[in-house]
């Protein structure tokens, strides 16, 4: 029963190390960054949907998407603001980035803060602004 | 044994306090997961997309030779980004000449006519009525659409190649290294993909989308037809009706949507 | 019992270390495959199954054959048997385990290997395949422990664990069997085209797996206190020997059937296989070596005089190892690849890369394997002393 003390040690450590990431992310705590919106898209002042949700959601919603397009040739999204959008992700001015034309000052902004790295421009080509 | 069990009680209880307050920020990083990520928006297809109930092809090997099989490959090539690589055994795919003798090894025999022995034939997925890659795959990353096309989700494929085994018209290719820097230009309307999937022919399912025709057809002026093999009125019922056609390994029981004019 | 592993000799340590060096070697260049892709194999578009499918199939005859064991044990109630089942079943949870990494080390996309699960589809014989392997791997986990640790406390195991060991039997036959569905059903590919292929693929299971199960108990005997004893040594090589003659007897079938209809689809993968064509011909010294093995085997096992004699014994049981590993290991999967449906006469043959990464998935296989092994002999040891 003398290894109590160390068993503990050691767990505490263990628990220590293992949440190590979500510490160190709330001591760092810089500000989050702001993407940079092209002219286009702050012409068109709204979204497909509201920023609040593309916020947050925008991975679902090209997920939902993809899915759709591929799977079952839906390629017209009705969005729940009563528009009609071309469901593409960067093929021509009909899709995302199309109207948000640069992915460094956009997709990127955020990605890089946050450490994500989708791999969605191994296969999509991305705008030739970033080239 | 009461009251060892009591403190052994408080002793657990008061870790478990100590650790849920002492774990606030790790469990507030979950937190900011909660907000609603469902939206009511609804899908349709566009209006101007090619439909039918099968999809298929006629080749008119008659029509083919070295002016136009080259171009037709380019076409198709062009239009989704297949790299050309020289390295035969990463060679990636999707239409291509083949002699009679390797294009329909189960009906070639030693007295061939001389010009068949000759002619050009372009090979590409068949788009099978009953797919035998479909029935492969094991993450249905290769499905069939209600329109008979035989299409592939790059998204979803794992590269088991499990579908290149079930193809027995080697329409697949695999992509044993990353395809981009084979691609001399690339083509912004289709995407390219990534090491480790595989991909074929898609009779061009993004071109009918739009309301355009296969790139292939497009290219081969009439060297191939292309309808709705399930519409007695099209086209391609008319060319069926009106000529002797062959598909490739007919016994095998899969359906292929492509015919040849020999 | 976990502890018995990390109480060894020190050349236990110096084994585990070697393996341990081995494997790390395998992941480097894992690690090369991973961001290269599978173009540092030497697959190729027509031939697009190499070395580690055929691993892997090998690798599930050498699992399955853990009820060889527990059949005769359970069923028959052969009690010389109850001695070393445990044997059996960690060599099956070894195999199994490295037959999943072959499966991880052979994908295109191994990150996206979950979407078996997300998206099931039951048509698929690689999605039944993920599922009879794992469970494959669970029960004998769950028997194969459960049955040490009541033998260590010298009471019964607890009575759930009958059930599933009457479950293991029928599932041992279910992962050969579904395994060799994958290649079995599929058209155009006259080589894999019968309907003999599951029970070939158990036949030489049930040789492979128990003649290298006899291996391990010489080991066995040699470096611990414990003895597997004669009987139970003599009864599996019984068993490799009927095994290694339904294996060749199903081969002939096939041979027969393929050459005595003359369909070409399925004659051209034989020809190619033991006679070459035009040139081709990698495998052909191969094939005829396995032949040639098996052959030797099978007298050397009928006859009672060199089977009883327990110098010969574990070389007649490498010979019949190899002489399966090369029939499954390298003729079956590239043998039915070439020629292509197209009939293009495109050969494989592994890379070094390709190599070291199989022996990086053997050495990781063999970790599993020794670190079950000495925990199962050390309880042995327990009972003897």
């Amino acid at each position: 029963m003398n290894d109590k003390k160390i068993i503990y040690l050691g767990l505490i450590i263990f628990a220590v190390i293992f949440t190590f990431p979500f510490w160190y992310n709330q001591l760092k705590a810089s500000p989050a960054p702001e993407p940079i919106l092209s002219q286009t898209a702050k012409d068109a002042k709204t979204c497909v949907e509201p920023k609040e949700f593309m916020k947050t959601g925008h991975m679902q919603l090209l997920n939902t998407w993809r899915d759709k397009v591929v799977r079952e040739g839906m390629r017209q999204y009705k969005s729940t603001n009563g528009k009609d959008y071309n469901i593409s992700l960067s093929s021509g001015e009909e899709s995302c980035m199309g109207c948000h034309g640069s992915k460094a000052d956009f997709c990127d902004k955020c990605h890089n803060y946050a450490s994500v790295t989708p791999y969605c421009w191994d296969c999509h080509i991305e705008p030739k602004e970033n080239k | 044994m009461e009251k060892s069990s009591r403190r052994s009680f408080f002793k657990v209880a008061g870790i478990s306090l100590l650790g849920i307050s002492g774990a606030a920020p790790v469990l507030n990083s979950f937190a900011e997961s909660q907000v609603s990520h469902t939206v009511e928006g609804s899908y349709v297809k566009n209006e101007s997309t090619l439909q039918a109930k099968r999809w298929g092809m006629i080749i008119n090997t008659k029509e083919l030779s070295e002016d136009n099989v080259p171009s037709i490959i380019e076409a198709c090539h062009k239009a989704h980004n297949v790299p050309n690589i020289d390295n035969k055994k990463h060679e990636v795919k999707w239409i291509w000449e083949e002699e009679f003798k390797h294009a329909f090894p189960t009906v070639n025999h030693d007295f061939l006519n001389e010009r068949v022995e000759n002619l050009k034939f372009l090979v590409f997925c068949n788009h099978c009525n009953n797919p035998p890659c479909v029935r492969a795959c094991p993450t249905k990353a290769t499905f069939k659409r209600d329109d008979g096309i035989v299409l592939m989700d790059f998204h979803r494929c794992i590269g088991c190649r499990f579908c290149m085994a079930a193809c027995p018209y080697g329409s697949r290719s695999f992509n044993f290294e990353n395809p981009r820097p084979f691609i001399e230009e690339t083509n912004p309307l289709f995407p390219t993909r990534m090491k480790g999937v595989v991909e074929k022919c898609n009779f061009c399912a993004e071109r009918l989308a739009v309301g355009k025709i296969p790139a292939c057809v497009e290219a081969a002026n009439g060297a191939i037809v292309f309808g709705d093999l399930n519409d007695p009125e099209s086209e391609i019922r008319q060319v069926l009706k009106e000529n002797y056609t062959i598909r490739r390994k007919p016994a095998l029981g899969t359906g292929p949507s492509v015919y040849y004019i020999v | 019992m976990l502890e018995t592993a990390i109480k060894g000799s020190r050349n236990y340590w110096l084994w585990l270390a070697g393996l341990a060096a081995v494997f790390c070697l395998g992941f480097l260049v894992y690690l090369n495959q991973l961001s290269f892709g599978l173009g540092i194999t030497g697959m190729n578009r027509d031939v697009t199954w190499g070395f580690y499918i055929a691993q892997f199939t090998f690798l599930v005859g050498v699992a399955a054959s853990a009820v060889m064991l527990v059949l005769p044990y359970y069923l028959h109630d052969y009690k010389a048997f109850g001695r070393i089942t445990i044997l059996g079943e960690f060599l099956a949870v070894a195999s199994v385990s490295m037959c999943l990494f072959f499966i991880i080390v052979d994908l295109g996309q191994p990150q996206r290997i979950l979407n078996v699960w997300l998206h099931p589809t039951p048509g698929s014989v690689l999605f039944w395949d993920t599922i009879v392997l794992n469970g494959y791997l669970l029960l004998n986990i769950v028997i194969g422990w459960k049955i040490l640790e009541a033998e260590r406390s010298s009471i019964a195991p607890p009575k759930w664990v009958k059930p599933l060991i009457y479950l293991s039997i029928p599932w041992a036959v279910s992962i050969h069997t579904v395994t060799a569905f994958l290649y079995c059903g599929l058209p155009g590919r006259g080589f894999w085209l019968t309907a003999i292929l599951a029970p070939r693929f158990l036949a030489s299971a049930f040789a492979s797996g128990p003649a290298f199960l006899i291996v391990l108990c010489f080991i066995v005997r040699k470096l611990t206190k414990f003895d597997p004893g004669t009987v139970q040594i003599q009864t599996l090589a019984k068993i490799v020997t009927y095994g290694l003659i339904i294996n060749v007897f199903f081969l002939l079938c096939e041979v027969f059937v393929v050459f005595y209809s003359g369909i070409p689809e399925h004659m051209e993968h034989f020809k190619y296989l033991y006679a070459g064509h035009d040139g081709h011909g990698v495998l052909v010294p191969w094939m005829w070596t396995s032949a040639a093995l098996a052959l030797l085997s099978i007298f050397l096992l009928i006859n009672p005089a060199t089977r009883k004699n327990e110098k010969i014994l574990p070389f007649t049981c490498v010979m019949v190892f190899v002489a399966m590993w090369i029939d499954k290991g390298l003729g079956l999967v590239s043998g039915g690849f070439v020629p292509s449906p197209l009939h293009h006469f495109n050969e494989y043959v592994p890379t070094l890369k390709e190599i070291m990464i199989t022996f990086g998935v053997y050495a990781l296989g063999f970790i599993i394997l020794t670190v079950l092994f000495k925990i199962a002999v050390s309880v042995k040891e327990e009972l003897v002393s």
